[in-house]
């Protein structure tokens, strides 16, 4: 239908019916996104704690048992082992994944030649999937395969470098793994806040005497300190999402030494048909999610509001 | 003894010849302003004086120092940027010494420090704000008083106020220029106002494409243009170009309005070998309403009639656009004689201040 078609015969009421149109286009096109994200977030969150409240085993059912399910989960022993493992994977691989990010950043900003070549090279392991990643990382953590026979291979026949097959190193190689997925991920973004700064400032810097390691600490660091932050939120909830890293790498093994809260509530709800207890398992993730990121919104609405203030 | 000299400066990036061979001298205390069109190399040979870019040819000297391979923290410089570049974490007491600190001076002596520029520049009362709660011309203060603050041989500004309102930018100019009456240091401004660069400047440097045009007092610069280039970019409105033959060693003709000649005579005689055709240079504050009472007081003027096509009253003068030949020229006039749109008037120009250039190498007769 042309425009004209619509102007011609009804001259008058064509422009309000048009204009009408025009508003709810948008709206017409956002809903069922906005109608999807709704139900997935806020309706399925609610069903799963209401869930976790219940009798549930292998169907949802509705009978409320209060507590219970919380209490068993945290008397078994291999969701404490899960839960601790989500804190721990957490703490080193952001802090490593930063560091190392950072470290690349810094030294691809003193403008090396190939520049892109670097970038590409440190960025690809986020292109990978992590289910790629972590079989690949398996056959290299493999004693019998991996870089300890290579070694051996060479002539250092004492090498030894098995950290997936004892149970107190596994958790290491599960982190150097997520730490080599994503340093090059946070590597990008430092770089985009190091370029991001006023070339002027490191100038100033340069004029005032101070030293590249004065400048960078002093001037250009707390300069992009707000992508330290989104960095840090972005990788937490890598961190506590992580499922396929170690379904591919180590399977949670060896014994339950690798277990992570996403397997174990996949585990509860699919394989051992404990739906109720899985739920409550669900809650204490999304728990761990919102004492980082709770805190992270109100300190961006607060920011903005004072930001708003001083003009 | 000159605090600045620059020999034969060039400046490559790649192939491309961005300043071709800059000479310039600052004696100590002047306060020299590079001006130019954007991207003529200004900011660029401030920063080489600076030591931020490297040298591709030539000689900077600060004082009787060669400091072509001293590094910017060496050369006893201070900068002060067209960005301000202050540090946006910081307090402004943390911008004014973070320079001392590098250089480990004691504490005692940099709170002193502080003290002293903090009065001179009146901002006492904005030390402990960070750069983001500060107005523009707080902020251009701040960056002057991290400037000031060193005690340098040698002040480099590159356009300091042109992030500046214009009442503003008229005020800090006046400040500037007081500051550098009480302090006394040789300065080097870059700007692209030349307004700033004559009320400021005692030499001025006019550059374009990377050379400089002419090096001079402000009056020179504007009196005796070197070449076209100065004549044109130096003075607001422009200074008018009209076509004109040599019809003897003292006098031209230009084209007026009606087809006509109009035979005007020089007010001294051009040297021998200058070609036929000429281009005579007019700044609108020396075009008059003819009359005979002008002509007794300053006998050089000649006259020619020109219709008046447009009149642009400003308040405090007008200006009038009126036709000769098949161009159009601006005259000033004051405002209670000024010309009306459609009259034809008797134009007085005042040959003792007009210059004649040669159309073909563009330079001053
Ligand atoms: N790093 C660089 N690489 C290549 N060309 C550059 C570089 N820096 C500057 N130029 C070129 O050098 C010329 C002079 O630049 P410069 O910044 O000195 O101009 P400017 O006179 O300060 O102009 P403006 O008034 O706009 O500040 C410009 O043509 C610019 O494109
Ligand atoms: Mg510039």
């Amino acid at each position: 239908m042309s425009t004209r078609d619509l102007t011609i015969p009804v001259a008058a009421p064509a422009t309000p019916w048009r204009q009408r149109l025009g508003t709810m286009v948008p709206i017409l096109v956002l809903a069922p996104s906005l109608a999807a994200s709704f139900i997935y977030v806020f309706v399925f969150t609610l069903w799963t704690l209401y869930l976790s409240l219940s009798n549930s085993s292998l169907m949802p059912t509705y009978g409320f048992v209060g507590l219970d399910n919380y209490a068993s989960l945290w008397a078994n022993r291999r969701w404490n082992i899960a839960y601790t493992n989500l804190f721990l994977f957490s703490g080193f691989y952001i802090v490593g994944s930063m560091a190392i990010g950072l470290l690349l950043a810094i030294l691809i900003d003193q403008r090396v030649r190939g520049e892109a070549v670097w970038r590409t090279i440190f960025l690809y392991p986020l292109a990978v999937s992590f289910i790629v990643t972590g079989t690949v990382w398996s056959w290299l953590y493999n004693p019998v395969d991996g870089i300890q026979a290579f070694v051996r291979g060479l002539g250092w026949t004492d090498f030894s470098f098995a950290l997936t097959a004892n149970r107190n190193t596994a958790i290491y190689a599960v982190i150097i793994t997520g730490i080599w997925q994503s340093s090059g991920f946070a590597m990008a973004l430092f770089l985009a806040g190091l370029r991001s700064v006023d070339p002027d400032l490191i100038k100033a810097a340069q004029i005032d005497g101070a030293s590249v390691s004065r400048t960078y600490r002093k001037v250009i660091l707390p300069t992009i300190a707000p992508i330290f932050l989104a960095v840090a939120v972005i990788q937490i909830q890598f961190a506590i999402k992580t499922f396929d890293l170690v379904a591919a790498l180590t399977r949670g093994g060896p014994g339950v030494s690798t277990t992570f809260p996403a397997i174990y509530v996949y585990d509860l709800m699919f394989q051992r048909g404990q739906i109720g207890e899985g739920a409550a398992a669900a809650m204490m993730m999304l728990a761990a999610l919102a004492v980082v990121l709770v805190p992270y919104s109100l300190w961006i609405v607060w920011r903005r509001r004072t930001e708003g203030r001083n003009g | 003894m000159s605090a600045l000299m620059i020999r034969d400066l060039h400046k490559s990036y790649g192939g491309l010849e961005i300043l071709a061979g800059i000479n310039l001298e600052a004696r100590t205390g002047e306060f020299i302003a590079l001006v130019g069109p954007s991207g003529c190399g200004k900011s660029t040979l401030l920063a080489m004086i600076a030591g931020l870019e490297t040298v591709t040819s030539g000689e900077i000297w600060i004082g009787d120092r060669l400091v072509n391979s001293v590094q910017p923290k060496d050369r006893d410089i201070a900068m002060v940027f067209q960005s301000y570049a202050l540090y946006p974490t910081m307090t402004v007491r943390q911008n004014i010494t973070f320079g001392m600190e590098s250089r480990g001076v004691p504490k005692a002596e940099q709170a002193e420090a502080v003290k002293r520029v903090a009065a001179l520049l009146q901002i006492e009362q904005l030390l402990k704000r960070k750069p983001g709660q500060l107005s523009g011309g707080q902020r251009q203060r701040v960056a002057m008083g991290r400037a000031l603050v060193r005690d340098p041989k040698l002040f480099l500004f590159d356009e300091p106020l042109s992030n500046l309102d214009a009442k503003l930018r008229v005020d800090m100019r006046t400040e500037i220029k007081k500051l550098h009456h009480r302090v006394g240091k040789t300065t080097v401004y870059v700007t692209h106002d030349q307004v700033e660069a004559m009320t400021l400047a005692s030499r001025i440097a006019v550059m374009n494409q990377g050379s400089v045009q002419q090096f001079d007092t402000p009056k020179r610069i504007y009196d005796r243009p070197t070449n076209m280039f100065v004549a044109g970019f130096m003075g607001s409105p422009a200074m008018n170009f009209i076509p004109a033959r040599l019809t003897g060693s003292t006098s031209i003709s230009v084209r007026a309005a009606d087809g006509s000649d109009a035979a005007l005579a020089l007010a001294a005689p051009l040297p021998a070998g200058a070609p036929k055709d000429v281009v005579l240079g007019v700044r609108p504050e020396h075009i008059y309403r003819f009359t005979t009472d002008l002509k007794s007081r300053k006998p050089a003027v000649e006259s020619m009639q020109a219709p008046v096509e447009l009149v642009e009253p400003t308040g405090a003068e007008t200006l009038a656009v009126l036709r000769l030949g098949d161009l159009e020229i601006t005259g000033r006039f004051e405002p209670d004689d000024a010309p009306v749109m459609g009259e034809t008037i008797t134009l007085g120009i005042d040959m003792s201040r007009a210059c004649l250039f040669d159309p073909a190498t563009k330079a001053l007769l």
